[in-house]
């Protein structure tokens, strides 16, 4: 079995950046296992522009901002395999992964991080009644289809998900030359990026439809029409609202899924409500020496985010080889009142150098509002936001200054307040 | 003539809600903008209004078949449907390299197409 | 000229043609479809009944008991899924233990082994997840699940290893009463034969009339499910049916042979037998009814819904033999549930009809046994070591969710009775049957397809026909 110090699983932005961060951080014996034919995991199908504008100060496509790591990576001479798809990991840190070339590989790693990203929810998960023809595809799917292999998944199309993949793929299509009848929304606001609504819908004239869902599919051989309804607030539709628009496909940005199959059969804790491993200020899952980040962790809109946290994921992955433990349980983080789930979950603030960054989501949309956050009953930080949507990962700095002035802190909670 | 004009800025991913008073035709005031990008991007919206377009073009011979491309800086948005239809039919033969230009001064904006990613030859004999 | 022309490749057509191909007989089989298995057999609840809910002495139940017992045999010989988990019928009125009793006598009768009433303790000891509500059980350890388009395929590829011809895309348009035979027209030519089966499913009434005085009027029944993610898949062990109450019959919630859990079906007669779209009052209804069985029904873990059609005959039995008025012509019709349970003894029943009136000779050259796709996930890290040596593209993992390697996708397609388009590739291989649905292998087995049957992209189906996938290339629609 061959050994390496820390093991990668995953290719992509988050990857590629945690490997960077071990390596600064001087460890050697890295491996990156990448299941495509190249690095750059999703980026490589983004083709639009909208990446980098924090790590690099421009603005670049996705295919941009995966080459600057590539290189990156290739400079520093980090070891990668391509073609090789993970299917195994236990939690001893042993792996199994097989290629063409080696056949099976079982590897033993003394850290292991996760960075398999995510995926999409298909059609039958939201279980949309009607036919199930041809001409109905994930919007990563489709845009896959029209980016790397150059074909167009339809014609005439209808759009379930304003999620940025949705918007995106509204504006790829129609500039390909199909016709985006309209983008429908359940719930009463968007769930992707505003500039996205800006340059993908208006700028095209593209309906977008909120409080609505798709209430049948028809179709024989490929689709017909979609069978649109507005929905009340508890999201079911109101029967006499249908409405029957003609196209010749569905395209679903209907959620994103942390992919965690091989985190479960390494025991690792997953949060129910991200679907991704429960994690330390370090990272650090429930299991020692297996870290996550990126889209694994959580959906990130931004991949400069991805990159922030995979970095530290490597560096502290880095450090766990180096000796260093980040077991001991720290205080527990809950995110109550609109606050959906805060990743980190636990902080130990020994574990803290200047400050950690908590990222987390909020269920609904609020205007003038604030986050707040709460050591135990006191409250350190209230922070005033003209707008909150569930459409875009906010963050907040707790400093090593505030831990210290909470020794004995239990419990810390975020929350949005109205005042 | 007074007009008043609300944006979103699209000049990153915070989207701004900006208020623009445009008086005949010119801007006097943007609020709401956080950066002097939003309000350059305000004032652009409101009397030239301007866009990056992205796509991608065939490859032939190549490890891959498609390569995406840019305009490598803004272009008018009322060129951006030309702008496409002057990418149609083309095929590039691989090798082709990231920020090399594919086509100049597309539909008479003065903005060149490049391409944002390499591919590389493939081994097979065509 | 044939000695034996059978109509449809469902999972009767397919059981027959694999029996007759023990004989010198010269055997097609025309199928309207694109493929094998795209009628009621891919669509069903999977389930190889115990037989003990069927009339006693009817050919539904001679044939359930009998088919049931021939499954592990048959399983082996021609490697398809087969597990023997036995079923529960549960019912939830102290009242209705009765029913159960009789319907254990009704079991005893029809032959059915090893049936026992169990208690609510027994039960909640068997099966933790049951709901509270159930009071007692009937237990029938013979019951099994089978994946029912795999079963078909294997019997399918037996049959034509072993000479029998299939004949795809191929409609039946009359039937003539010949001298020596008859005639089909079809949508591709003529074919005379001796003899026609007729195993033709939901159209099995049109293909009978165009024949017989007789007439036979089928019903299709539609029925809908839903499929759970294998994480689901442990829910129960058995198969838990619900005992029939006033309020109607009950759907069954079942772990199927590859590990998902399924419910489902409801029954809606329908006019148009192609119409297998599901429905929202549909899925509703079997969501509702299986909370009578689950503590929790796990709604999370849904991956996908469909529907299946059956060919009811008001008759309430299958309707099998050679028609009174018209030598020659044999029916497999009406069949129903329990007709997968029953189709291997069906196939033999027919096998001995067509043998009493050909009296053909043996095919030395049979051949029972027929090996399925090597599956990678199933092989340990040895086995899995040894394939891809001798096969690297073993080695390149396209479908994630189930762990498909290329290898297996290419065999599939290349085989003799291989698939055409994607929905063939995925009943052979489970390819695009996992959690994602194939959000993330799609595109790699449309590239597939296109370069093993050397079409263009755009010409890749979902099913045939106009099921494009791609409609043109960029810019270019």
């Amino acid at each position: 079995m061959k050994e390496y110090d820390i093991v990668i699983i995953g290719g992509g932005p988050a990857g590629m950046a945690a490997a960077i961060g071990a390596r600064e951080e001087g460890i050697e014996e890295i491996l990156i296992l990448e299941r495509d034919s190249c690095l750059g995991g999703i980026l490589n199908q983004c083709i639009h522009n909208g990446f980098g504008l924090h790590t690099f100060k421009e603005e670049l496509t996705g295919p941009e901002y995966a080459e600057r790591f590539i290189q990156k990576a290739e400079e520093m001479k980090i070891p990668y395999k391509l073609n090789t798809m993970v299917i195994d990991i236990n939690k001893n840190k042993e792996i199994v992964a097989v290629n063409e070339e080696e056949g099976i590989l079982e590897i033993k790693a003394k850290a292991i991080i996760l960075a398999m990203g995510c995926r999409e929810r298909p059609r039958g998960a939201i279980n949309i009644p009607g036919s199930r023809c041809a001409g109905i595809y994930s919007a990563g799917s489709a845009q896959k289809f029209v980016n790397i292999d150059g074909y167009m998944p339809g014609k005439e199309v209808v759009i379930l998900g304003s999620g940025d993949i949705g918007l995106i793929m509204a504006r790829r299509m129609t500039l390909e030359g199909a016709e985006v009848k309209a983008v429908v929304e359940l719930m009463p606001y968007s769930g992707g990026l505003k500039r996205n609504i800006v340059q993908c819908l208006d700028d095209f004239g593209i309906p977008l439809k909120l409080a609505h869902t798709i209430t049948s599919i028809k179709g024989k051989g490929r689709v017909e029409g979609v069978t649109i309804a507005k929905v009340d607030e508890n999201r079911k539709p109101i029967k006499g609202t249908e409405e029957y628009i003609e196209c010749d496909t569905l395209l679903l940005s209907v959620g994103l899924l942390p992919e965690n199959e091989l985190s479960n059969k390494a025991n690792v804790k997953l949060s129910q409500i991200t679907g991704g491993p429960e994690v330390n200020e370090s990272l650090q899952t429930n299991i020692e020496g297996i870290f996550a980040c990126g889209n694994v962790l959580h959906v990130h809109d931004l991949v400069d985010y991805v990159t922030l946290e995979s970095i530290n994921a490597g560096k502290n992955a880095a450090r766990y080889v180096k000796g260093e433990s980040f077991n001991e349980k720290g205080i527990e983080l809950k995110g109550l009142e609109g606050v959906r789930y805060t990743v980190p979950k636990y902080i130990n603030p020994k574990n803290i150098d200047k400050a950690v960054e908590v990222r987390f989501r909020v269920g609904d949309v609020y205007k003038e509002s604030y986050i707040s956050v709460y050591f135990d009953e006191t409250r350190e930080l209230h922070l005033k936001k003209r707008i909150l949507t569930p459409g875009e990962m906010e963050t907040v700095k707790l400093t090593r200054e505030m831990f210290d002035k909470y020794p004995e802190c239990k419990e810390i909670t975020v929350k949005v307040e109205g005042e | 003539m007074r007009e008043f004009r609300n944006l979103i800025c699209i000049g990153c991913p915070i989207g701004c809600d900006m208020e623009v008073t445009l008086e005949e035709g010119k801007v006097s005031e943007v609020k709401g903008n956080t950066c002097v990008r939003g309000k350059n991007y305000a004032e652009k919206e409101c009397t030239n209004p301007t866009r990056i377009v992205t796509s991608s073009v065939r490859v032939q011979g190549g490890e891959i078949d498609s390569v995406s491309v840019k305009t490598q800086s803004d272009i008018p948005k009322n060129k951006i449907m030309k702008c496409i239809e002057e990418l149609k039919g083309i095929t590039l033969n691989a090798p082709v390299k990231a920020g090399e230009i594919i086509i100049r001064n597309v539909a008479d904006t003065g903005v060149s197409i490049i391409s944002t990613k390499t591919v590389a030859k493939t081994n097979e004999d065509m | 000229m044939f000695d034996v022309v059978i109509v449809g490749a469902g999972v009767v057509g397919s059981g027959i043609a694999r029996e007759l191909s023990k004989y010198e007989l010269k055997t097609c089989v025309l199928e309207k479809g694109t493929d094998v298995a795209v009628g009621t057999s891919k669509a069903n609840s999977g389930i190889v009944h115990a037989g003990h809910d069927t009339k006693p002495n009817s050919l539904k139940s001679i044939l359930n008991v009998k088919g049931n017992a021939m499954f592990d045999r048959l399983s082996k010989e021609l490697d398809f899924p087969f597990k023997r988990n036995g079923s529960l019928v549960i019912c939830f009125e102290e009242s209705d233990i009765e029913k159960l009793e009789a319907l254990k006598e009704k079991g005893d009768k029809n032959g059915v082994p090893g049936l026992e009433i169990l208690s609510k303790e027994k039960l909640k000891e068997l099966e933790p997840n049951i709901n509270e509500k159930a009071v007692a059980a009937l237990y029938a350890p013979t019951g099994g699940i089978v994946c029912p388009y795999e079963m078909t395929i294997a019997y399918a590829e037996n049959a034509n290893a072993n000479g029998v011809e299939f004949i795809l895309n191929c409609e039946v348009k009359n039937i003539i009463k010949a001298q020596n035979g008859f005639i089909v027209e079809t949508s591709k030519g003529r074919y005379e034969s001796k003899i026609v089966i007729n195993a033709a499913g939901l159209f099995a009434d049109n293909l009978n009339n165009m024949v017989s005085k007789n007439k036979i009027d089928l019903v299709a029944r539609k029925g809908e499910y839903c499929l759970f993610d294998k994480l689901a898949g442990e829910a129960t062990t058995r198969t838990i049916f619900q005992l029939p109450t006033d309020l109607g019959k009950g759907v069954l919630v079942t772990p199927t042979v590859d590990g998902n859990l399924l419910i489902g079906p409801n029954a809606v007669d329908i006019e148009d037998k192609s119409n297998l779209s599901t429905t929202q009052e549909g899925l509703d209804e079997i969501l509702n009814k299986a909370k009578n069985t689950l503590k929790e029904v796990p709604m999370r873990q849904i991956i996908t819904s469909f529907s299946g059609i059956r060919a009811h005959s008001p008759k309430d039995d299958f309707i099998i033999g050679e028609i009174e008025d018209v030598e020659g012509f044999i029916n497999a019709a009406g069949i129903e549930s329990p007709g997968l349970s029953s189709a291997p003894a069906i196939a033999e029943m027919v096998e001995t009809i067509v043998v009493e009136k050909l009296n053909p000779a043996k095919n030395i050259k049979f051949n029972p046994i027929r090996y399925g796709i090597p599956k990678f996930r199933e092989m340990d890290n040895e086995e899995r070591k040894n394939i891809i040596k001798s096969n690297p593209s073993y080695g390149k993992i396209v479908c994630r969710c189930e762990t498909v390697t290329e290898g297996e996708i290419i065999d599939a397609i290349r085989r003799p009775l291989g698939a055409k388009d994607l929905d063939g590739l995925k009943r052979r291989t489970r390819a695009g049957m996992g959690r994602c649905q194939s959000g993330f292998c799609s595109t790699k087995l449309v590239n597939i397809l296109a370069k093993e049957l050397n079409i263009p992209i755009t010409e890749v189906t979902k099913f045939g026909g106009e099921s494009n996938l791609l409609i043109g290339k960029n810019k270019e629609i």
